[in-house]
């Protein structure tokens, strides 16, 4: 049974909310969290059939060039190699790509990347299987590359623009403040690198297992890149080692399907971090300029900007992203005269799609660093400049002149960051507590600290007049419930949450969440967009509900329990006995508030609801070596209200770090279209000695239409945070610093 | 790939004598790296991590096969401070001191220490021992002296040895620092002052215009102090990579110099 | 050629590719799949286990070379019927979410507890050093750590090397530079 639904938000069966230990507002340990640290949580990479083979891939070593020829026949000639495959070899359209089918499965006879797989192999074992793809020969012409997103912008070559004009375009301000930012090429870098396993039906199906944050997505794809029947491929969601947006697009998961295929046997492949690197999207990077007009009280008049970023050489999601960085350019600020160009280029880099923040990441480094110096400049305090200018609830966007109807706490959650305590100097010598660290290069003498704000505002769910829905399924069982759903668990929580939610709507304790395949259950979503909380609990939220009251129904009960039916407080029939009765099930589909494109000057309700952040970053610069250690980072986040406060921490911990490390250290150094640092040694995560001591306030004014008013927490945290940092290492050095990641050169200026 | 694990030195010398391509493999720590990148495709690896005679430090002989993990609890102040920045501590657990030389990287963490006492690398082989003084071993990037039939068994520190020594090593991050420039100084009590640096030219090198400089101050000035470092800036010879600019190197290499010398008057 | 390898307390004699790394045996040929690979160099921990008492990354180790060597991975770590303190500290402390890291962080941590016993803040963060975690922010990782060396009762004994011990090295340097500018 599936109808549509928009579940009252607000309220809950009050006597089984309150009843149960384990449901909303409570910090649940994750089901997953035992076997995970036992060793035998299933990865993708972990899984093994039997007779089954191992693909590697064989890759352009050019950004851009034209394959000539290639002869596989060194491959299939060797011992254990069962199957190569060219693009001219995939059935169906042979074309993928989230927004648009842009991509060939397999380079078309001009590789537009480095790094674009060209052949892929199927091998009795993994070794072969690698030098199998090595041994395939490949004649190249190499092209002109297109690296530079300016010249792709000037002679055309985009994927989209998007432009705003909001208000009197000829308004203008007392002050002008006009700047040029860059942010550098982040990686998601989940740990567990990029895997799949594929295994034939013997009836020209496949079952995939893969690395994904959108079974139902993948699956839209693979059926029309093979020209299959949408019967014939099954999406099974998987253990996965971390996501960040890495996990939207697909890479090796019709290589996979298609070995299988055509070997008719079980085929595995598994990315090494360096073809990890090559083999999955990246945040984009971005240039961005920037004019602001205020009048001397600090009030904004006018905000301009153009936003350059490079999606690479296939559109991934850069339309959404290139989209959501231009509608949030100005950030939570009121502004009435806003004149927006946004530009997603197509050049030869690595293709560029979603990662955490998506696209809000870019332009809140641009317009937070732009209030900084608008503060500066009016010599005002910079966040009573930012309170002074706060959009709120009610308000017109500045961008897109939607009313916002949601929560927007922007005045409570600046007020409650700039109420923290900060941390005391420390006169500390011990070199963890120094910039340099382990490497001693600093001691307390050298050391300046700096403080720097930033606030962000950031979509929840997909935009733009985009169908978005999840549907789950709530099934009554002989002891409990269980929530269905094919929504994908990569670490956030939701496994935890959607037991929680409805553990609170049925009254019951004993809830697992079970995961179904494609041809099990309606598609949940994307595990993306901070949006699996509030789409998928609010379908788990609904189907629960119904699933209570036809239970109670069925008998004339009056509450349930795990004991089972109750009526004036005697129990009337066991959960056993109910179930025995026939099954209680509900499918629930929750859609959000609908969403519109915008008109041609980027004018509508073009969002379902929002989310405020603020951070306050305390750091310590070496300024002559140009050594930068994080001491704290405050923050004060809008979270609606708070399901699980152990998980939410943990999102918004897990978020700061990745923000930090944009600030300062991570960067895909890319030359003529070529990733130079794919590995961990060279690309910089942060350590255990680079991360900072987090302290968040959660700030609950209970959202629109999440479930209990409850809003996404995986994104913002990720998103101010990062300017907060460049703006503390500003305050510590006084250099403008326009650039993250701020690297030591930058800081000594050499 | 064969796969050959002596038991003792001698057995060591004669499969690396019988096959000079074969690659020595102690911690694993860069070899290993080289494989899995498919870098390296050796057809014989000999494995050294259970020689004896390669783990046994006496005084100021250190075996080849002695590991960070030993070195950072050491009497040698310089080389505990840099043992504990190489890697992570399962990599110390792991990774030699003689690894080090073999792989002979501009950045390798022990070679400044190495280069700045003036340690000697002691080679062997089945034709016998012999000695090179460090900057003979060191011939460039990723290249040392040592020839195919031989192993390095120890190096050999001098036996008066510095009384004050210090080390730093410059990267972003605040652990499992790769450096970006390294430096190791030294100072004696009548002033003779070294100080040799990593990843600031193709090999190891020592600044020795600038040790001739500060060497002959008894109690540098300020200004002394600043010409040192101005020097050690000048002498070096670094290059722009992914990691770091030439700019920054030669910069950070001078400030490196100034606060060593600081630590060690 | 044949090995033998002590894993987790059972003898496995297997006949291997010399270019076999630890972790594919460990993995692949003994199916423990619990060891994790995250980068190939070392670099992230992932594959952290114990070879002959010693923590060490088990992405470049060949198999041969832990020919007669005993190894520990998270799959001996506690029992059927009961975690391991350090693993039920990791679920009780949220020091997880992907879990990716985690058998890897749980190795390194349980080697860390055992020689240093129960530690403060910069310890804990010190000792891990190698490990990379990319969901948590290592918070609830130190508090999971803390929590087991509580749990499992080892008492404190100071590195033998503590980086902090530096700190007395520049208090002395500075300390003769101001005296020196004094003079």
């Amino acid at each position: 049974m599936t109808v549509p639904t928009t579940p009252d938000t607000q309220t809950a069966p009050a006597s089984a909310e309150q009843r149960v230990n384990a449901g909303i507002g409570r910090s649940v340990l994750r089901p997953d969290g035992i076997p995970k640290v036992k060793g035998n949580f299933a990865y993708v990479s972990d899984l093994q059939a039997e007779g089954m083979l191992h693909g590697a891939t064989a890759r352009s070593p050019f950004a851009h060039a034209r394959l000539v020829s290639i002869d596989l026949t060194p491959a299939l000639a060797m011992n254990g190699v069962k199957a190569v495959i060219v693009q001219d070899d995939v059935p169906g359209t042979a074309m993928y790509g989230l927004e648009h089918r842009d991509q060939p499965v397999l380079c078309d006879g001009t590789a537009r990347y480095w790094g674009e797989p060209v052949a892929v192999v199927a091998a009795e074992d993994p070794e072969t299987a690698k030098h199998a793809a090595a041994a395939i020969v490949m004649e190249w012409e190499e092209l002109d590359t297109l690296d530079d997103p300016e010249e792709a912008d000037a002679i055309d070559s985009v994927f989209r623009r998007v432009k705003v004009r909001r208000g009197d375009q000829d308004a203008h301000g007392e002050v002008v403040i006009e700047g040029y930012y860059e942010v550098g090429t982040q990686d998601q870098a989940p740990l567990g690198p990029e895997a799949g396993l594929a295994l034939p039906d013997g009836e020209g199906g496949v079952d995939l297992y893969g690395t994904s944050q959108w079974v139902h997505a993948d699956h839209e794809q693979i059926v029309a890149a093979l020209g299959l029947q949408p019967d014939q491929i099954r999406c099974h969601p998987a253990g996965i080692g971390g996501a960040f947006g890495a996990r939207e697009d697909m890479n090796l998961h019709i290589h996979c399907c298609l070995l299988a295929l055509v070997t008719g046997r079980p085929v595995k492949m598994v990315y090494d971090r360096a073809e990890s690197f090559a083999g999955h999207v990246h945040r984009h990077p971005a240039r961005m300029w920037y004019r602001h007009e205020a009048n001397r009280d600090g009030t904004l008049v006018r905000v301009q900007a153009k936003l350059l970023l490079d999606g690479g050489a296939y559109m991934s999601t850069t339309g959404a992203v290139i989209g959501n960085a231009t509608y949030f350019a100005v950030g939570p600020y009121k502004v009435d005269s806003v004149a927006i160009d946004g530009v997603g280029a197509k050049t030869n880099n690595p293709p560029c799609g979603a990662m955490r923040g998506f696209g809000a990441v870019q332009s809140c480094f641009g317009h937070e660093t732009q209030m900084d110096r608008l503060a500066a400049e009016l010599a005002m305090d910079p966040m009573v400049l930012r309170r002074l200018n706060a959009l709120q609830q009610g308000d017109p966007m500045s961008t897109t002149g939607q009313i916002i109807t949601d929560s927007l706490p922007t005045v409570d959650v600046m007020d409650a960051l700039v109420a923290m305590p900060l941390p005391d100097d420390t006169d500390s010598d011990n070199p963890l507590h120094l910039p340099g660290g382990t490497g001693l290069t600093t001691s307390r003498s050298h050391v300046r600290r700096g403080v720097g704000y930033g606030v962000s505002i950031k979509n929840i769910a997909f935009s733009e007049g985009f169908d978005d829905y999840a549907e789950a399924r709530v099934v009554l069982t002989s002891v409990g419930a269980e929530v269905h759903t094919a929504a994908i668990e990569v670490g956030q929580g939701l496994v935890t949450v959607c037991a929680q939610i409805a553990r609170s709507a049925l009254g019951l304790e004993h809830v697992a969440v079970v995961f179904d395949d494609t041809s099990s259950i309606g598609s949940a979503g994307s595990t993306s967009a901070s949006r699996q909380t509030q789409l998928t609990g609010n379908a788990v939220l609904e189907a629960a509900r119904r699933v209570r009251e036809m239970a109670l129904e069925r008998i004339g009960g009056d509450d349930l329990t795990d004991a089972g039916v109750w009526r004036n407080g005697e129990l009337i029939m066991s959960l056993d006995a109910l179930y025995d009765a026939g099954p209680i099930e509900f499918t629930a589909r929750y859609r959000h508030p609908a969403t519109f494109e915008a008109d041609e000057n980027g004018q509508g309700t073009l969002h379902a609801g929002f989310a405020i952040a603020a951070h306050r970053a305390v750091v310590e610069v070496d300024p002559e070596l140009g050594l930068i250690r994080v001491v704290r980072i405050d923050t004060a986040q809008d979270v609606g209200r708070v399901l699980n406060p152990q998980s939410v921490i943990g999102q918004i911990e897990g978020g700061i770090l990745q923000g930090v490390g944009l600030a300062y250290m991570e960067e895909l150094v890319i030359q003529k279209g070529k990733i130079l640092n794919a590995s961990f040694t060279d690309y910089l995560l942060p350590t255990f000695l680079d991360a900072p001591d987090v302290e968040a306030i959660l700030i609950e004014e209970p959202g629109e239409w999440g479930p209990f008013g409850a809003k996404g927490v995986g994104e913002p945290p990720t998103i101010s945070s990062t300017p907060a940092v460049a703006a503390a290492i500003r305050d510590a050095v006084g250099k403008p610093l326009n650039r993250v990641p701020i690297l030591p050169e930058h800081i000594v200026g050499v | 790939m064969e796969m050959t694990t002596p038991k003792d030195l001698t057995e060591a010398l004669t499969a690396i004598d019988q096959d000079p391509d074969a690659v020595l493999l102690a911690g694993g720590t860069d070899v290993m790296i080289g494989v899995n990148f498919g870098e390296t495709w050796p057809s014989h690896v000999v494995g050294l991590r259970r020689l004896a005679e390669l783990t046994a430090w006496e005084g100021n002989r250190i075996g080849a096969g002695v590991t960070y993990r030993r070195l950072e609890k050491g009497p040698f102040a310089a080389l505990a401070e840099l043992s504990r920045t190489v890697g992570s501590p399962q990599i110390r657990n792991a990774g030699t001191i003689g690894g080090n030389l073999g792989t002979a990287s501009p950045a390798g963490d022990a070679l400044p220490f190495l280069a700045a006492v003036d340690a000697e690398v002691e080679l062997a082989s089945l034709n016998g021992r012999r000695t090179l003084p460090w900057h003979e071993f060191l011939v460039g990037v990723k290249r040392n002296a040592r020839e195919p039939n031989e192993l390095i068994v120890a190096t050999i520190l001098p036996e008066a040895m510095p009384p004050r020594q210090a080390f730093a090593k410059v990267g972003i991050r605040n652990a499992m620092v790769i450096s970006t420039v390294s430096a190791c100084l030294t100072r004696r009590e009548d002033g003779t002052t070294t100080i040799a640096l990593g990843s600031v030219a193709p090999t190891t090198i020592r600044a020795r215009k600038a040790e001739a400089m500060i060497s002959s101050e008894k109690s540098p000035t300020e200004a002394a102090i600043a010409e040192f470092g101005r020097l050690v800036s000048e002498e070096i010879k670094p290059i722009s990579d992914h990691r770091s600019t030439a700019a920054y190197r030669r910069h950070a290499a001078g400030v490196l110099a100034k606060r060593l010398l600081e630590r060690c008057l | 050629m044949d090995i033998n390898v002590r894993v987790n307390g059972k003898t496995y004699t297997r006949d291997v590719e010399p270019r076999l790394l630890l972790v594919d045996f460990i993995r692949d040929h003994l199916a423990m799949t619990g060891t994790n690979i995250g980068c190939d160099t070392t670099q992230c921990g992932a594959c952290t286990i114990h070879l002959d008492g010693k923590a060490v990354k088990s992405c470049t180790v060949l198999a041969v070379q832990a020919d007669g060597s005993e190894v520990t991975t998270i799959e001996g770590i506690g029992k059927p019927s009961a975690l391991h303190p350090m693993q039920a500290a990791f679920q009780d402390n949220h020091g997880l979410q992907c879990g990716y890291c985690t058998p890897g962080m749980i190795m390194a941590a349980i080697k860390l507890v055992e020689e240093r016993g129960e530690m403060n803040d910069d310890e804990v963060r010190h000792g891990l050093e190698g490990n990379l975690c990319r969901c948590t922010g290592y918070e609830n990782i130190v508090k999971s750590v803390q929590a087991a060396a509580n749990d499992m009762g080892v008492a404190h004994s100071p590195f033998e090397a503590d980086p902090a011990a530096h700190h007395e090295t520049l208090r002395e340097a500075e300390a003769r530079a101001a005296a020196r500018s004094h003079e």
